[in-house]
């Protein structure tokens, strides 16, 4: 029975569907992890007090958020050196975020559940997220101005609500004035500088050229000095306000406000409050800048850095991958031109990424970039402009990457277009071009607009060749500021595909930028997973239609 | 259609006379877009080709021989000075300096042989000069001068740059680092026969054959901690050993090991770490049977002594750990230079490179880690009497017998690199025997650079295979059963599933694959194993019993649904084999599996490993093949498998006879495509594996590919470097392993597209 039913074929089939179901498991496996590992991140997690026993008899009192639980069977603890009693058939472990890292050193550990006495949730426990050393977890004792105590006791809360929302206003106009004017300034000297080179080289530095540009100089040095004073003031402002709080360990520590982000007691917050507090840090990681090496903070940068360069490269690519593809498909004779063509997209869709960004590197950066350099910009020798990595390059290799998705993609939605399309307009007498531009690349243009989407997709996640073109971990200014002209091609970027490399692997603290690392991950999938789905749906749109003029 | 006539309006009757203008405007620009498209499809091509001659361009210039340019000839100068015993040329190029046999330094400029300077080194009344020895130019440079009084007096030639008027200028002079007063050697006061020395800042060593023993006195300066001057503190020793025969000494750079070169070829190191007992360590016969021995220098590194001979032959002997741990001198190459003998090797300074010149003026440039004859040509045709390479070993200075001096300019880029160097298995200094090695880059100026790009090769092999074993079955299975027996409506659903978990940027399945994965596989590497064999035989066992269940319950699940029914049972089926493996593992290994195949089979168990690879990039690769095999059978004649099937073949026997028969062109290509996406897969490997380069089949240890590698270190590599240009070689080869299999892959597309038709 069992023998007829092999040769029936059956369980081959049964086999080949299996593989299919596993990859469909694959697929949603992935997506899954990276969906509740990412959406968490910002959820405010409860904070446990353990009343712990060291391994050594020592007692002690520790507070932390549970991470990571592990169980090891009873033979591969006494292996790893755990002391193992004959009842006990498994080890229970749980990683906890314990912060304060610039007292205890390190700031997350391993407790043995057998050890722990006692675990509670109490209300009044508070999370501290600082600009530097991670969070603080503690309680808060007092608040202070000055170093005079400004509160304690039971209304302490209220007026540390307070204090950090005007300490926060005034890190924000702090911010805003170093960044934006006294970086404009510093721009404004930067091109002062190369003005009165460039004047040098070509021998036209006269005296009066030299005291309009001194003249310049100063006026910016006015302004430059007038901002310092002004800083001065609000630093000092902002160094006033600091709080104390007592760590698990029981030792007081002063915190100045200055160095706080934002602090909260998840443990007493409500519904709506942690969803609150949820957007809040959402809102945070979209629209702010990275802090503590990246593992902290938000990746606007790196979100607007990867929107700027497929921009520019979609604007490149596009009329190139059509043109070729109106060449495969309107005008080449199909024979061996076509077909060594058709070998070239294939290839170029098939070489390495990280070739196409030696290539980039070699060749546009250090030939076509240093030759731009030497003939327009003489004046910033030897630091470079367009000779190093940047934006202008990597947008220009991946839209090389990309062209064979745009050409595939055009040449498909040409194929689709009717004959009788083409022929009725050349028989009204229009020349093929005409044709083409006004009725065969209009009714293409869906197809176009989805090479495109797709393209835009892959460069998205594209990573390998960008590191070689001009992406780096952290850029200081954004590639489109208010200084003119605006918008600079020279600069280098940040890529969410390398923050998630980069964080996720070259950070000094992994465990600690994992979350951020789950996050910008999720972000990336629905980016990219929404482009794609967006070319499948237009996509097949488009084949609906051209089935309706078809018929 | 509005836009259009108002765009494009019909010219009036009145203009009818530009008609004809606006004609041929109009076919004008009909041509130029012709040409602009032709241009625009041709350009793709220019492309392509474009990358392959860049990467070539800049890869050649590896495999280039050195040139050399006369560039100057005059008499030496200050002839009467006496016969030169050592040439030097200082970092510019520009001035060379003289030293003579009787105590004279002349300082020459290199192209025009004007004397720059002429000085004598203070050389006390009644005594004369019996010997001399120059130090390592890599470290301190400078030079000694032995005493027929026992004595030696220490010089150094100082290079002075400045500027006047933003012209460079460069000022010799001449010092006494150890003070104007000669140093006591030999305490007896017997002429000094054969001098070396090593000289550091604060130390220097002499060594000195005087009569019948070999002294070691050693000279530290130590500047006192108020005083100005520094006193300097006088170490000495003689070796308990005839030095009858010595006919040359040699110190190495660490002041550590003394040579001692014997007549008959018998070479003697000695261990002097500590300076007051110097111990032999061993020696060994250098000089081939019936030969002598007549050049002996260090190599850039002072790790290997380049030894020449009467024939013509240079070998190159290392200090190496043999079986048993003993250190022991050992042969690691050779280079022909004439059958004349060998009378000067000069080394370079910065490279592993050396000249040597023989007794016809026959000059050769070599290169030690690539066994690379870079050059060779007679240089003069008188004897040789000194030579000198500049520091940037871009010009040679070459006195010969007939008192002239020449001038080359040399141009040797890139001698790191040969064939051999990059594929073959390679003798490095200090190591046992020949090995593969890629070890780019450190912080020392004298070290050996490895490039050998075969581990990566192996890496990249090794990834890529281990990445297939996992795609294959599951993508090719996958595209027989969705495009064969899948019903449509849920082929419509799974196709574009699988080709966007091909759209996943490859950094996010690399993260996920080193962060997740990697420390999921180690702790639970026995249920992975464990659902590996049980998962399909549960989906056998349930695919038996499900022929038993009711119709009803059956008829309920539409044909060609099988897969949806098959996700959970293979869910449930994973996750208890998890669960089980727990227990069973502890219970049939007794702790881990992981530790049971390093007890029992001494395997090691890197965290990143291939498995990992293996996994997350057989990921990456199955949709790129499942999306075209699943084409290619999709798009097997309809009335093939009809013909088949109406013949009462079985559903399966015409898919393993018919269709695979007649797609199986097409499931090679879409084969070909995947293994050139898993070759060139670069940020996978980079976060998953320890990017370590060895050469280890072991599934369980890390591995370094050539994209990876490319990526890691093309950032911080020198424009134009040899480590840049190598780096290009491993895209280009990168770049021609994807061309060969790519082209393979649409060539075959192609016809199988044309057999398609036909049929």
């Amino acid at each position: 029975m069992i023998r007829s039913w092999f040769n029936s074929g059956s369980p081959w089939i049964w086999l080949n569907a299996a593989a299919v179901s596993a990859c469909l498991i694959m697929i949603a496996g992935v997506l899954g992890l990276i969906i509740l590992r990412g959406i968490g991140h910002f959820w405010p997690a409860q904070v446990t007090r353990f009343n712990y026993q060291e391994p050594d008899g020592q007692q002690k009192i520790i507070f932390g958020e549970i991470i990571d639980i592990s169980e090891t069977p009873a033979a591969a603890a006494v292996i790893s050196g755990f002391q193992m009693a004959e009842s006990e058939e498994t080890l229970v472990q749980y990683q906890i975020k314990m912060g304060n890292k610039d007292i205890t050193g390190t700031d997350f550990r391993w407790l043995q559940e057998r050890n722990i006495e006692q675990q509670d949730f109490p209300a009044d426990i508070m999370v501290v997220e600082r600009r530097e050393w991670g969070n603080f977890y503690g309680h808060l004792v007092a608040v202070k101005e000055n170093g005079k105590p400004l509160a304690s006791g039971d209304n302490v809360w209220p007026v540390v609500q307070t204090k950090i929302d005007e300490t926060l206003r005034l890190y924000d106009e702090i911010n805003r004035l170093e960044k934006k004017e006294i970086g404009a300034i510093n721009y404004q000297l930067e091109q002062l500088r190369l003005k009165s080179r460039k004047l040098e080289l070509t021998n036209k530095l006269d005296a009066a050229a030299k005291s309009g540009i001194e003249k310049e100089k100063a006026d910016l040095e006015e302004q430059y000095r007038q901002l310092q004073t002004q800083l001065k003031s609000l630093y000092q402002k902002i160094r006033s306000a600091s709080l104390v709080a007592k760590t698990d360990g029981g030792a007081e520590i002063t915190i100045p406000l200055a160095k706080v982000v934002r602090i909260y007691q998840p443990n007493g917050m409500n519904g709506f409050q942690k969803i609150g507090h949820y957007f809040s840090k959402l809102g945070e990681f979209l629209a702010d800048d990275p802090r503590e090496a990246n593992t902290e903070g938000g990746i606007f940068p790196a979100i607007f850095g990867t929107i700027m360069m497929v921009l520019i490269m979609s604007v490149i690519v596009t009329p190139f991958g059509v043109i070729a593809a109106v060449y495969l498909r309107e005008y080449a004779r199909q024979g061996f031109t076509t077909r060594l063509i058709r070998i070239a997209v294939n290839n170029l869709a098939g070489v390495p990424s990280v070739v196409y960004g030696v290539f980039g590197l070699g060749f546009f950066v250090y030939i076509l970039g240093g030759n731009i350099d030497s003939l327009f910009y003489p004046e910033a020798a030897p630091a470079p402009v367009f000779g190093t990595p940047g934006l202008l390059w990597a947008s220009i290799t991946l839209a090389l990457l990309t062209l064979p998705v745009v050409i595939v993609a055009t040449e498909e939605g040409l194929a689709r277009i009717p004959k009788s399309i083409r022929e009725g307009s050349l028989a009204l007498g229009a020349t093929k071009i005409e044709t083409l531009w006004r009725t065969v690349l209009p009714m293409a243009s869906p197809a176009i607009m989805t090479g495109m989407i797709l393209a835009v997709a892959r460069a998205a996640g594209e990573v390998a060749p960008l590191m070689m073109v001009g992406v780096v971990k952290l850029a200081p200014t954004l590639p489109l500021d208010g200084n003119f002209p605006f918008f600079h091609l020279d600069r280098k970027f940040m890529h969410l595909g390398f923050h998630i490399y980069d964080v996720g692997f070259q950070s000094p603290n992994v465990e600690a930028a994992r979350p951020l690392v789950y996050a910008t991950a999720l972000l990336l999938v629905l980016v990219i997973i929404g482009l794609n789905l967006a070319a499948i749906i237009i996509r097949n749109n488009l084949r609906e239609k051209y089935r309706a003029l078809e018929g | 259609m509005s836009e259009y006539s108002t765009r494009n309006p019909l010219p009036p009757r009145s203009v009818q006379a530009n008609v004809n203008a606006y004609e041929k405007w109009r076919l004008l620009k009909d041509h130029l877009a012709r040409y602009c498209v032709i241009v625009g499809g041709l350009g793709v091509i220019v492309a392509i080709v474009l990358i392959f001659f860049y990467l070539l361009y800049i890869v050649l210039p590896l495999f280039a021989s050195a040139e050399s340019t006369s560039i100057a000839g005059y008499d030496t100068p200050e002839k009467s000075l006496g016969k030169t015993v050592l040439l030097e040329t200082e970092e510019q190029n520009e001035v060379a300096a003289r030293f003579t046999e009787n105590g004279n330094v002349v300082f020459f400029d290199i192209t025009s042989g004007k004397t720059l300077l002429s000085q004598a080194i203070a050389i006390p009344e009644g005594t004369r000069v019996t010997s001399f020895a120059q130090s390592s130019p890599i470290d301190e440079g400078g030079a000694v001068y032995g005493l027929s009084d026992g004595r030696a007096i220490a010089v150094k030639q100082q290079y002075k740059l400045t500027y006047p008027g933003n012209k460079r200028q460069i000022t010799p002079s001449l010092e006494y680092p150890l003070g104007a007063q000669p140093l006591v050697i030999d305490a007896t006061g017997s002429p000094l026969e054969k001098l070396t020395v090593k000289m550091t800042a604060d130390v220097t060593t002499l060594a000195a054959k005087s009569g019948n023993k070999i002294s070691l006195v050693s000279f530290s300066k130590e500047q006192s901690l108020f005083a100005e001057t520094a006193s300097i503190n006088r170490t000495a020793t003689i070796l308990e050993d005839s030095a009858e025969n010595i006919v040359n000494l040699l110190i190495d750079k660490d002041d550590s090991h003394l040579y001692l070169l014997e007549r008959e070829g018998m070479l003697k190191a000695y261990n002097t770490g500590d300076k007051t007992a110097p111990k032999m360590l061993y020696q060994e016969k250098v000089a081939e049977a019936g030969r002598t021995i007549t050049n002996i220098t260090f190599l850039n590194g002072d790790l290997s002594l380049l030894i020449g001979d009467s024939a013509g032959r240079i070998s190159q002997w290392t200090q190496v750990k043999d079986g048993l741990k003993q250190l022991a001198f050992k042969k690691i190459r050779s280079f022909q230079l004439s059958d004349q003998a060998v009378i000067a090797i000069e080394a370079e300074q910065r490279r592993k490179g050396f000249m040597a010149f023989d007794a016809e003026g026959n000059a050769g440039i070599f290169n030690s880690t690539a066994g690379r004859e870079l050059i060779k040509d007679n240089f003069s045709t008188s004897q040789p009497v000194a030579a000198a390479l500049s520091p940037r070993a871009n010009r040679i200075v070459l006195e010969t017998a007939d008192g002239k001096i020449r001038v080359w300019n040399i141009n040797n880029e890139h001698p790191e690199v040969s064939f051999k160097s990059l594929w073959q298995k390679v003798w490095y200094e200090s190591y046992p025997k020949p090995a593969y090695i890629w070890q780019s880059s450190s912080a020392s100026n004298d070290f050996e650079p490895k490039y050998s790009l075969t581990p990566l090769v192996f890496g990249t092999l090794k990834a890529a295979f281990y990445a297939m074993l996992v795609a294959m079955p599951l993508a090719l299975m996958g595209a027989i059963y969705t495009a064969y027996f899948m019903s449509p409506r849920m082929r419509q659903i799974v196709k574009p599933a699988i080709e966007l978990m091909g759209a996943l940027p490859t950094v996010i399945i690399g993260f996920l694959a080193g962060l997740w994965l990697a420390p999921f596989v180690e702790k639970h590497l026995s249920g992975l194993f464990s659902a590996l064999i049980t998962l399909p035989i549960a989906v056998l066992l349930f695919a038996f019993c499900w022929q038993y269940l009711p119709k009803t319950v059956r008829q309920k699940i539409p044909e060609g649904w099988d897969a949806a029914i098959l996700m959970p049972v293979i869910v449930i089926v994973a996750w208890l084999a998890f669960t089980v493996s727990v227990p069973l593992e502890s219970w049939l290994f007794q702790g881990s599996l992981r530790d049971w195949f390093s007890r029992e089979f001494g395997i090691g168990y890197d965290q990143r490993n291939a498995l990992v690879v293996g996994i997350a990039m057989g990921f990456a690769v199955i949709p790129t093949i499942f999306s075209i095999a699943e084409d290619a059978i999709f798009s097997v004649p309809k009335h093939l498998t009809v013909g088949s099937l109406a013949l009462g073949a079985t559903t399966w026997q015409t898919m393993t006879r018919v269709v695979l028969l007649t797609a199986s062109p097409g499931i090679f290509s879409a084969i070909m495509i995947g293994l050139g996406r898993a070759i060139g897969e670069t940020m996978i490997v980079l976060m998953a594996t320890g990017n370590t380069p060895v050469m280890d089949f072991s599934v369980f240890q890390g591995l370094r590919t050539l994209a990876a590698n490319v990526a890691v270190e093309m950032p911080e590599s020198e424009v134009d470097s040899t480590h840049y240009r190598v780096l290009f070689l491993a895209a280009l080869v990168l770049f021609m392993a994807t061309f060969v299999f790519n082209t393979l892959a649409e060539v075959i597309r192609q016809r199988l597209r044309e057999k398609y038709s036909s049929l």
